[in-house]
């Protein structure tokens, strides 16, 4: 068994946690941080991208449309590297309630979320595909912003300040002396290795999966409903700035251009477990439906992977348990030590991508409190590493990027255009990464393809580069192609059918895919 | 470019989302092959396309020579070359270098060395004259150049005799091109003659340049200008005429270019593209209708036969050897080559032109070696190019047309 001593342990690697530990490490506390899988990989990298400009909530949600707004301007500018600054439209379709455009206009007014009503001629003029028979168009200042690259500037942020980020690190255990708090005893996925990290703090921030982990410290009945959320990327920007449906939110009103595709969004159903998440048929021909009255012709467009996200919203008595919409999307703390009786102990939950710095501010505050420390938060202030120039991302990057090195260096994801360099640099640095981790982090996989072509050869290097045995290798290979497929069986139509045929002929035809030599355990991480 | 062509050329833009990534478009492209400097149609294609807003930066999709044997090749439909052509016109849009905005204006070429065709042919044949061209314009010392005539092809029009015979098969329209009205009259007046011959009434209007130079450097506003006119000039020869062209790329431009490049959308482009034909194209049909006259005489030739990138881009397949096979003794071998570089005025370009030869090398030697004397190709561009370089003469496959039926040298 191995045994850490720190501080605080953050419990959840998606933004709040990486928000959270990056707070923690910056006010001057020793922190590890630990996720049971990857960094962003539930919630966090489970959404649409959209870095909210508040538009969305300046009716149903005053407060969150300020917090968004402000917010919004903070994690563009720390977060540069992931923030694509690509303004958004709230276009108004005609046969939506024409009212809403007056209530919309006067709600950006009251909560300062800053707006500008243009003419549908300039709107068709910024983005030529839209519906052109509507009757209203607002300007705002959406992003898209990469939930990996913001969770990774994070966690990377808070290294630099000695914190600790263990992934692959299940919590079994929340020790606890009488009443409080003394130890988190985790299991390391990748080697089975227990570990025991010794502390006097634990954050909560294990969204969806919250209840979980504070039952562990003996604390029940904390709900967390997840909602359900499916999203689903098309093959290239059909937009190139995010365009929101003006209407009260509801069920697919947002195409958010992010990297190189465009993500519809989202349906909210209340699911039983955020690890069983379907995508069911009926919600992605919803998603056409919606994706058409925003761009006509958008069922014609190839899409190319669906997933399903879980909202993490906690129960609240006022509205029913069914309907998860209009559950509060504001953050909530709960406080054990006035809930249970446990000292060091607290739950974050709720909130929204583009607010994981305040939501972070928030309960590292409270937690300053209780500890009776005076320490400012500073996370607005400072950029995380490789956003310290201020530049934003742009789609044209790797292209620019590869039009120098192309001659020079292989590009292994050509959809993506992830040349070898990064991809080895970053197996370097991460050893016992899963393809997908690296996906995360490199777009490996992520393009029209879906890993037809790329996958072996990432895997080759692998192999090549790490010397993992050939059963590991074959393993990760069947794990990526795995995991893409689930993203792929709910949108096969169209074209992706004709790439999936391809890629199908290439894996099972000529690489025989099914009888490679494997571990006696099918790879799970 | 104007906003609206913008919103057409999300069209083809949305090609790029037929893609499954094969690769067989780079294999079928005859610069790739060749240059490590053209990062190959799939990449600057539909690949780098996905990672386009607005922006240009990557400046090697220039080194694309539009000859579009990707789109011929792309078994998924993918407007390959359609998407480079849009790419460039984004990345020239500023800094359109002079040079590619006097290559382009081929009938403002045609118009200046006319009344002074001997002293440009000469200058133009001087070394020292095609160093300084190179140096100041960028066009290439050893690049092909056309040859001025004294007299324009209108010139010849006015001065000549009226047809002897009476027309017995009604009106069709002549469209010339620009090398046609200039440079190539010679294949003008022949395809004239041979219509003639037919029993048509060639109607020649006033015609201006379609653009397609304009067009495959970037030149959008001016190409579709250009087009337009012409389409108005063709049409006003009358209404529901057959529009036949010896000029192969030119017609090609009517036909798909200027609407799948470009995005013009106008109902003249419509009406004048589906109503031309290629001239083998032409011919072909009316033999296949029983409706040629076919008492030619023998002429036992085997002759190299190369087909434009851009007449193939027209999806017609190689009428003009079936054609040129309906004369006895003739024996066509075709060239089995994507382009011969020039690509229009690509293989001009000082920094093309080698790219250029290395294009052609393998067609200009299957052209020696399959007869010294005589090539034929369908467009003006090519055949300098195949001339220059292979140094067999090399004609418009209406020249054997004309010869087979007997008909006398225009005067």
């Amino acid at each position: 068994m191995r045994r850490i001593e720190t501080d605080v342990v953050v419990i959840g690697g998606g933004a709040t946690g990486a928000g959270v530990v990056r707070d923690v490490a910056m006010r001057g506390y020793r922190a590890v941080l630990v996720d049971r899988a990857d960094l962003g990989q539930g919630t966090t990298g489970r959404y649409h991208g959209l870095l909210h400009s508040g538009g969305r909530y300046v009716v149903s949600d005053a407060r969150s449309a300020t917090e968004c707004a402000e917010e919004n301007v903070i994690v563009t500018n720390i977060h540069a590297d992931a923030v694509e600054r690509t303004g958004g439209l709230f276009i108004l379709p005609p046969e939506d309630p024409q009212d809403f455009g007056d209530k919309w206009w006067q709600g950006a007014k009251d909560t300062k979320v800053p707006a500008e009503e243009i003419s549908i001629a300039e709107a068709l003029k910024r983005e030529p595909r839209i519906n052109p028979h509507i009757t209203r168009a607002f300007a705002v200042e959406d992003g898209a912003v990469d939930g990996w690259q913001m969770v990774w500037g994070a966690a990377n942020s808070a290294k630099l300040y000695g914190a600790e980020i263990l992934t692959y690190h299940r919590v079994a255990k929340i020790i606890r002396e009488e009443d409080q708090v003394r130890a988190v005893m985790c299991t390391d996925e990748k080697t089975g290795e227990d570990v025991q990290i010794d502390c006097t703090f634990v954050i909560n921030a294990a969204g969806a999966w919250a209840g979980e982990i504070a039952a562990m410290a003996d604390c029940h009945d904390v709900t967390v409903v997840p909602g359900r959320g499916i999203m689903i990327a098309m093959n290239h920007r059909l937009v190139n700035s995010v365009v929101n449906r003006c209407i009260y939110p509801a069920d697919g009103d947002i195409l958010v251009p992010v990297h190189t595709v465009s993500i519809i969004g989202t349906t909210d159903v209340k699911a039983d477990d955020p690890d069983k998440l379907t995508i069911p048929r009926d919600e992605v021909q919803q998603m056409m439906d919606a994706g058409e009255v925003l761009v006509p012709g958008f069922r014609k467009a190839r899409a190319v992977h669906a997933w399903a996200g879980a909202r993490p919203l906690v129960k609240d008595g006022r509205v029913s348990a069914e309907d998860t919409r209009h559950m509060s999307r504001g953050m909530s703390v709960l406080d054990h030590a006035d809930r249970d009786g446990l000292k060091g102990l607290l739950t974050i939950s709720g909130g929204k991508l583009t607010t994981y710095r305040l939501m972070a501010e928030h309960v590292v505050d409270q937690m300053c409190e209780q500890l009776g420390d005076e320490r400012p938060c500073r996370t607005a202030e400072e950029a995380v590493p490789k956003s310290e120039e201020g530049k934003n991302y742009v789609v044209t990057h790797r292209l620019e990027e590869r039009e120098e090195d192309r001659l020079a260096d292989q590009i292994i994801c050509e959809c993506e255009l992830m040349s070898r360099q990064s991809y080895v640099d970053l197996l370097e640095a991460q050893p016992q990464a899963t393809l997908d981790d690296l996906r995360r982090q490199l777009r490996l996989g992520m393009g029209p393809c879906q890993g037809g072509f790329c996958t072996t050869r990432a895997a080759g290097l692998a192999l090549e580069h790490e010397n993992i045995d050939i059963e590991r290798a074959t393993g990760l290979l069947r794990l990526f192609l795995k995991n893409r497929w689930i993203g792929l069986w709910p949108i096969l139509y169209g074209d992706q059918v004709r790439q999936t045929a391809l890629d199908n002929w290439i894996f099972q035809g000529t690489l025989d895919v099914e009888h490679l030599p494997t571990p006696d355990e099918e790879l799970t991480v | 470019m104007t906003d609206k062509s913008y919103a057409e050329e999300q069209l083809t833009r949305a090609t790029l989302d037929h893609c499954v990534k094969c690769t067989i478009c780079e294999t079928a492209c005859p610069v790739s092959a060749v240059t490590p400097l053209f990062p190959g149609p799939k990449f600057v294609g539909p690949q780098a396309e996905r990672f386009r807003n607005g922006l240009s930066v990557d400046h090697s999709v220039d080194y694309c020579s539009s000859c579009g044997a990707c789109t011929l090749a792309c078994p998924q439909g993918v407007q390959i070359a359609e998407l480079n052509s849009q790419a460039r016109a984004v990345m020239k849009k500023n800094h359109m270098p002079l040079r590619d905005q006097l290559v382009s204006r081929t009938t403002l070429m045609g118009t200046f060395m006319t009344p002074v065709a001997p002293i440009a042919n000469m200058a133009l044949d001087m070394k020292p004259v095609r160093t300084i061209v190179e140096k100041v314009v960028g066009i290439h010392r050893n690049a092909p150049m056309p040859t001025a005539r004294t007299q324009t092809l209108a010139g010849w029009l006015k001065k000549r005799p009226k047809p002897a015979e009476p027309a017995t098969r009604g009106p069709i329209v002549y469209f010339h091109g620009c090398a046609g009205g200039y440079f190539e009259t010679e294949t003008s007046k022949k395809a004239i003659l041979v219509l003639e011959h037919l029993g048509y009434e060639v109607l020649v209007p006033k015609q201006g340049c379609c653009g397609l130079a304009q067009q495959s450097n970037g030149l959008f506003e001016g190409a579709t200008k250009s087009v337009l006119k012409l389409c108005e000039q063709l049409r006003s020869a009358g209404k529901d005429l057959t529009i036949v062209s010896t000029s192969g790329s030119c017609a090609g431009m009517l036909k798909h270019e200027a609407h799948e490049i470009m995005g013009v959308n106008a109902e003249e482009l419509h009406d004048v593209g589906a109503r031309t034909r290629e001239m083998s194209e032409f011919l072909l049909d009316l033999y296949e209708a029983g409706e040629l006259d076919t008492n030619f005489e023998r002429n036992d030739i085997t002759i190299p036969y190369h087909a434009p990138c851009q007449l193939k881009s027209q999806g017609m397949g190689m009428p003009a050897i079936a054609l040129m096979e309906l004369i006895p003794g003739v024996s066509v071998v075709e060239s089995g080559q994507a382009c011969c570089g020039i690509a229009g005025t690509y293989g001009l370009k000082k920094e093309k032109y080698d790219i250029a030869q290395a294009v052609g090398a393998a067609l200009f030697k299957m052209v020696k070696e399959t007869n010294p004397d005589l090539a034929v190709c369908d467009t003006e561009t090519c055949r300098w190019q195949i001339e220059a370089s292979s140094g067999v003469k090399t004609v418009h496959p209406i020249w054997l047309i004309h010869q087979a039926y007997g008909l006398p040298d225009p005067r």
